[in-house]
């Protein structure tokens, strides 16, 4: 139960330069009226962040052409279908989960 | 505080919390294991609270890491929120710098995918609702950072029931309700598939971390020049 003063700095370190990136742009550019080629590209940000994101996690750009090499890419299909019938969030998550375990259960054994 | 737009918020934040729950009991399992104590892993989830940065920071320390070269990774690894950050303060020019600072500090990649949805259905933000959202995802966090360190020995397959896949599966559903909101098919799918194909192989042949940097600069300016062109 004790916390050792080399992983104390090293945690307060991670601390700051986590912050800044999260705190700075809100708090400066939230005080001044941006223009608008800016606030549009700013728009495109959640989209652009959220694929880039999914894309890494479910894209293996070193795996052959099985289907067991690609399992989490056909989860991905199967629930942005269910994304797309359902529009419910939470569905989403409990079905994309229930693809995962099954695919590699039928694939994997 | 406005009471019933903070558990709006609350609620809204519901969705997430599988997907917390099974990477931060993860990261508590590897933090647990890179022989840190439940403290430190408490410390860690509530100063640095972030789920990919911890996971290096975990193994990092485990391989014995220099100061600096742990906090430069972690910093590079988490620049995508100042994207998020600048995205989401127009909805905040009402709000005080402090309490700017607080929606900032406690900002992730997820609760920045439900506000985003929020502004996509609704236009605006709630600064009560952001704040229900962001106190409902950070307590999850380190309550699931701490269950992964007591519990970790027990229940070592995570991946088995496929819960590592409510993240991935959470942001198929943000991006597809935002898309469905903004209704802007054509441009947003454009966006999309740019952010993936770049993101994808910089992430391939340089760093995932700075993949999603590049993907989202990328993206979201051939977003901006397709609109400027129509």
């Amino acid at each position: 139960m004790e916390v050792s003063w080399d992983i104390f700095l090293l945690i307060a370190g991670c601390s700051v330069v986590t912050i800044l990136p999260r705190v700075v742009p809100l708090v400066l550019l939230s005080r001044i009226a941006l223009p608008e080629p800016l606030l549009r590209w700013l728009s495109h940000i959640p989209i652009a962040v959220m694929a880039a994101l999914v894309g890494q996690e479910l894209i293996q750009m070193d795996g052959g052409f099985q289907l067991s090499d690609h399992l989490d890419l056909a989860a991905g299909i199967l629930t942005f279908a269910v994304a797309l019938k359902t529009r419910n969030l939470l569905w989403t998550v409990v079905m994309g989960c229930v693809f995962a375990m099954v695919l590699r259960l039928l694939v994997n054994g | 505080m406005h009471k019933e737009e903070f558990i709006r918020g609350v609620k809204d934040c519901v969705p997430t919390l599988l997907g917390y729950l099974s990477i931060g009991f993860a990261a508590g399992i590897i933090e647990k294991t890179a022989g840190l104590s439940i403290m430190e892993i408490g410390l860690l989830s509530i100063l640095v609270y972030a789920g990919s940065a911890q996971f290096i920071f975990a193994g990092m320390v485990s391989t014995g890491g220099s100061l600096v070269g742990i906090i430069t990774t972690v910093f590079f690894i988490n620049l995508r929120h100042l994207l998020m950050s600048a995205a989401l303060s127009p909805y905040f020019r009402q709000l005080s710098s402090v309490k700017n600072a607080m929606i900032g500090v406690l900002l992730t990649d997820e609760t920045f995918g439900v506000a985003s949805s929020e502004v996509a259905r609704s236009g605006r933000l709630n600064n009560s609702w952001m704040q229900g959202l962001n106190l409902t995802a950070y307590f999850n966090w380190i309550a699931a950072n701490l269950a992964g360190a007591y519990l970790g020995v027990w229940i070592t397959d995570p991946e088995k029931f496929g819960l590592d896949f409510a993240l991935p599966a959470m942001f198929i559903g943000l991006l597809v309700l935002q898309i469905m909101h903004r209704k802007k098919y054509v441009l947003d799918v454009v966006v999309g598939l740019t952010a993936i194909l770049v993101g994808v192989v910089c992430g391939f042949f340089i760093s995932k971390s700075v993949g999603v940097i590049a993907a989202t600069i990328v993206a979201a300016s051939v977003g901006t020049v397709i609109e400027r062109w129509r």
